[in-house]
């Protein structure tokens, strides 16, 4: 029998706010525990809430950047449970009237072309952290992330596979960086996912029992806990045990390589949820919503057809680019800096993540103009372009510019005739074979004579010049 | 010149004013009193007299130039324990919080210090405010000081109490469902309940934050407006607090009452009211009558509807407020536990008293899934019906005027076996809380047995200046507010 693979996905991201959801607090990340925090947000008896503004302005941004319907009354509800790391043992959020309802995302995988929905985006508060010590039977708490402002996005249960699954992830995320509502640093758990997934055979409507996996920290781990669980329920059916699958939640152990069971739909727990009462209800103004709207920074989709019309580019190398929004910023830079696109973009797809990858960089480690400045002096041909990628690495870790990197390592190209005349004549007497190779027709024979001459020069020789005058040479001594 | 202790807030003022008396000299008398005799009365749960004296010290040195300023300036002021004092434990009576001192001020605290009034200690409650004794806290009963035998009503008992001993001028009580006025009544004394939104709760322990609401225990009604001018306000840290409106008090509190409608609802009168009380109301509609006002009775039909509301919301809020108390980060912890969960569990049974527990579950069990629609949902729609009921019956009447308790003081331990019982002596009070309103409970009277007696007049919300003129010309005609209990050290 033929499976088919169904998946929803629920996404915790990091409003990207200076303070906290219901308190001043700072939300910056890394401090040391417990120091981002005071009364409020550690729930201390007697403290209340009050709503920070700017959260609102970034949910309903996050709701027009996913083109969602925006609820203009919003309430909050208490989430009710307990928990070391949830220190007013409920959380603030939003239960039956979440801020944003009903939008959705266009994906495109091996040229087809999807949409996914998106049932609900909501506003909540984040939990602290437990720290578990290896050796010590205790735990320590860090609240630093309490009071954190979230929105949790829930997607429909519209994708068939891992793949897609993690198209949409990808999507989703250069969406939210490039509306600014959220930083996305999945190391720093600003974006969390957790998936829902279950099988039905291929032709039938109705879905099956699905299972909660959580517990994955990228988007590879996310991936190979999807395939993993696909391949555990669809192993399951086919053996005919398919009530062994049933509703849980089961967390994902990456060391393992496999998911266990967490717990059951009947250890569920009753979340009781209620208004909040320390809260009033929060009316948004339509013009708000609009003016919200037309805030929005262009987005990867009209970025990436931009670039394709205006620029020229490969497609492909569009798609490098847009995937990440700082190589995008990065090329309009040196757009805007009047570098040719071609090499803006060749530049930022070969050189720069050569480096970001070999180094692991999070950031782009040249700043435009020294980059669009190296660009235009091999534009001028005063250095090949192989001296330029010599002149780049050494560009990105001192602080001097093109032009002195260049002088103090004595790297301009030798131009002109009279210089290079006499190396390539050397060559030649050394090479005879080469140049009877050249006449007989092997058109290899010029490059490896040429070859010779940038490997005399160091590669300082204009290579195209040196082809001239060998070509010259030959025809002369002919 | 009348006692230190037996003045008002007013009268201390402008003893001040006219130099006759020292800060030092007013809090020494309050301290003297206090230790005379609460060992026996047990209205406090800590002092604070070393740094009550020296802030009385510098006080007196303003005094001396003539710059004493702040409208509370010199005032000794007692706080229920369930507001937040920086640096002063704040146990809400409970074996929880027996340690807990809150690093801040609640704001009203701070705008009590801002006005110059000086902390003098912390008052016995009912454990987090739930109870109509103190009876429920989890340190001792306090007594009322008109009989050692009855309670002080609650759960502001401790500050009721100590403001009729005569422990301070001022004292500050919180109310969800008539825990300031009850006590007040019980002891003879003003306790205000403002109207929701009026002052800000960020310091108060929530015990049912969508009713609860901070006010003053004065001697007069002058001191009760006075001191909701310090206390009132829109607080950024209280999302629900709002900008007061009506706040000049004292520009209606002497004008005559003589065009004002007075409604007395005829459902606060039924069965179950004391016949001496129901004598007493009789008695104080014909002393506004004289004073002009058109009283007259009328149906009001919510108090059974009322009380239900009342228990299923203040609880599920409750269970709600009080889930944080984890042993976790402060308060009760147990020595032995075996894990998270076993030590969560064993903080909140052996930290908690029977009433906050029973609370706690009957809160727990309205909100569940399956009984919310039931009992919290239903609640909440009655809510808003009786909001709307008291709305239409302001369109008619200036003030509502009904007792404040249905039954005298009662004895200590006489109704600890049956809460329900306990529960049906809150009727008159909770469908305040549960529409927001505001209400002043002011002394009437004695019983035979020289028993305090009150009344309750309720306004419509942040009309409390109505309040205050009625309880003013009511105040005059009633007398009884100099009289004192006796109290006996034994």
């Amino acid at each position: 029998m033929r499976y088919e693979t169904v998946i929803g996905l629920e996404i915790h991201v990091e409003l990207d706010t200076k303070s906290k959801i219901f308190c001043s607090c700072p939300t910056t990340f890394g401090k040391p525990a417990n120091t981002n925090t005071c009364p409020i947000c550690t729930g201390l008896p007697g403290t209340l809430p009050v709503l920070n503004e700017k959260v609102v302005e970034l949910a309903v941004k996050s709701g027009k950047a996913l083109n969602c319907d925006i609820n203009l009354i919003n309430k909050f509800d208490r989430k009710n449970y307990f928990y070391p790391d949830l220190p007013k043992a409920y959380q603030i959020s939003q239960f039956d009237l979440p801020i944003c309802i009903g939008g959705y995302i266009d994906i495109s995988l091996e040229k087809m072309n999807k949409r996914i929905g998106i049932t609900r985006i909501h506003i909540e508060e984040d939990a602290g952290k437990l720290i578990h010590d290896t050796y010590d039977p205790i735990s320590l708490i860090d609240y630093n992330r309490t009071g954190v402002p979230l929105v949790e996005i829930v997607s429909e249960p519209d994708m068939r596979s891992p793949e897609e699954a993690i198209v949409f992830l990808k999507n989703l995320k250069s969406i939210l960086e490039y509306a600014e509502i959220s930083d996305c640093k999945m190391e720093e758990g600003s974006l969390r996912c957790d998936a829902n997934i279950s099988i039905r055979p291929m032709g039938q409507k109705e879905l099956n029992t699905k299972v909660e996996i959580k517990n994955m920290n990228s988007f590879k781990e996310i991936h190979k806990a999807l395939i993993k669980e696909e391949k555990r329920q669809i192993e399951l059916y086919s053996f005919g045990e398919g009530e062994k699958i049933v509703q849980e939640t089961r967390k994902w152990d990456s060391a393992k390589g496999r998911t266990i069971s967490m717990r059951s739909k009947e250890d569920a727990h009753d979340y009781r949820y209620f208004p909040d009462p320390d809260l009033s209800v929060v009316k948004i103004e339509k013009t708000n919503v609009i003016s919200i709207q037309e805030a929005i920074p262009e987005l990867p989709q009209e970025k990436r057809v931009r670039f394709i019309n205006k620029f020229d580019l490969d497609e492909k190398d569009v798609d490098i680019l847009i995937d990440d929004k700082k190589l995008a910023d990065f090329f309009e830079e040196l757009i805007n800096l009047e570098t040719p696109a071609k090499d803006a973009s060749n530049w930022i797809i070969v050189e720069i993540l050569r480096v970001m990858n070999a180094k692991e960089l999070k950031s782009i480690p040249i700043d435009a103009k020294r980059l669009s400045n190296l660009i235009s002096i091999i534009d001028r041909g005063v250095i090949s372009r192989t001296i330029g990628r010599e002149v780049f690495d050494e560009l990105i870790i001192s602080d001097q510019s093109p032009k002195e990197i260049i002088e103090k390592k004595g790297l301009t190209q030798i131009n002109e005739t009279s210089k290079l005349l006499g190396i390539i004549e050397k060559v030649l007497d050394n090479h005879e074979k080469a140049i009877t190779d050249f006449r007989e027709g092997s058109p290899r024979a010029l490059d490896f004579l040429v070859g010779q001459v940038m490997a005399q020069t160091k590669g300082r020789a204009n290579p195209s010049e040196t082809r001239k005058i060998i070509e010259e040479k030959i025809e002369i001594i002919n | 010149m009348k006692k230190i202790i037996e003045m008002s807030i007013e009268e201390i003022k402008e003893a001040y004013a006219m130099k006759t008396l020292k800060v030092s000299q007013v809090l020494e008398a309050y301290f003297d009193q206090i230790k005379k005799y609460d060992d026996k009365i047990k209205a406090f749960i800590s002092l604070r007299e070393e740094e009550a004296i020296k802030e009385a010290k510098i006080l007196d040195e303003h005094l001396e130039k003539g710059e004493l300023s702040g409208l509370l300036a010199g005032i000794p002021v007692a706080v229920k324990d369930n507001i937040s004092t920086k640096d002063l434990k704040t146990t809400c009576a409970s074996k929880m919080l027996e340690d807990y001192q809150p690093p801040y001020d609640a704001t009203i605290v701070k705008k009590l210090k801002a006005a110059g009034a000086i902390i003098i200690g912390k008052t016995n409650m009912d454990e987090f405010a739930m109870g109509s004794s103190t009876e429920n806290s989890a340190m001792f009963t306090t007594k009322n000081p008109w009989d050692y035998s009855k309670v002080p009503g609650g759960s502001s008992g401790g500050s009721a109490a100590a403001l009729a001993a005569g422990f301070a001028p001022l004292t500050i009580g919180s109310d969800t469902g008539g825990s300031i006025r009850q006590p007040a009544s019980f002891c003879s004394v003003v306790g205000l309940k403002p109207s929701y939104h009026r002052v800000s709760r960020f310091g108060l322990i929530a015990f049912a934050s969508s009713l609860d609401q901070i006010g003053p225990f004065t001697r007069t009604i002058k001191d009760s407006a006075l001191a909701l001018k310090v206390l009132q306000g829109k607080d950024p840290l209280d999302d629900t607090s709002k900008e007061s409106s009506n706040i000049d008090y004292f520009e209606s509190i002497d004008q005559p009452i003589y065009k004002m409608k007075i409604g007395v609802p005829k459902e606060f009168l039924s069965e179950g009211l004391d016949s001496e009380i129901k004598e007493n109301i009789v008695k104080t509609m014909e002393e506004l009558r004289k004073l002009g006002a058109q009283v007259e009775e009328f149906s009001l039909p919510i108090s059974d509807a009322g009380l239900s509301a009342y228990y299923i919301i203040s609880s599920a809020e409750a269970s709600s407020n009080l889930a944080r108390y984890d042993g976790i980060r402060y308060g009760y912890r147990p020595e032995d536990y075996k894990d998270t969960d076993d030590l969560m569990l064993k903080a909140r049974t052996e930290g908690f008293g029977k009433e906050v527990k029973r609370r706690i579950m009957l809160g727990t069990y309205t909100l569940s899934s399956g009984y919310y629609d039931a009992y919290y949902n239903k609640a909440m729609k009655f809510r808003s019906k009786i909001t709307d009921t008291f709305k239409k019956a302001f369109e008619t009447y200036d003030v509502i005027l009904s007792p404040t308790s249905p039954i005298l003081p009662f004895g200590i331990g006489e109704k600890t076996s049956d809460p329900l019982e306990m529960y049906l002596a809150d009727i008159y009070t909770v469908n305040i809380n549960v529409a927001g309103l505001p209400a002043l409970a002011m002394p009437s009277g004695f019983s035979k047995d020289g028993l305090p007696m009150g009344i309750q007049l309720i306004g419509d919300h942040f009309d409390e200046s109505k309040l205050f003129q009625v309880g003013n010309h009511l105040e005059k005609k009633i007398k009884v507010k100099d009289i004192f209990p006796k109290l006996e050290v034994k």
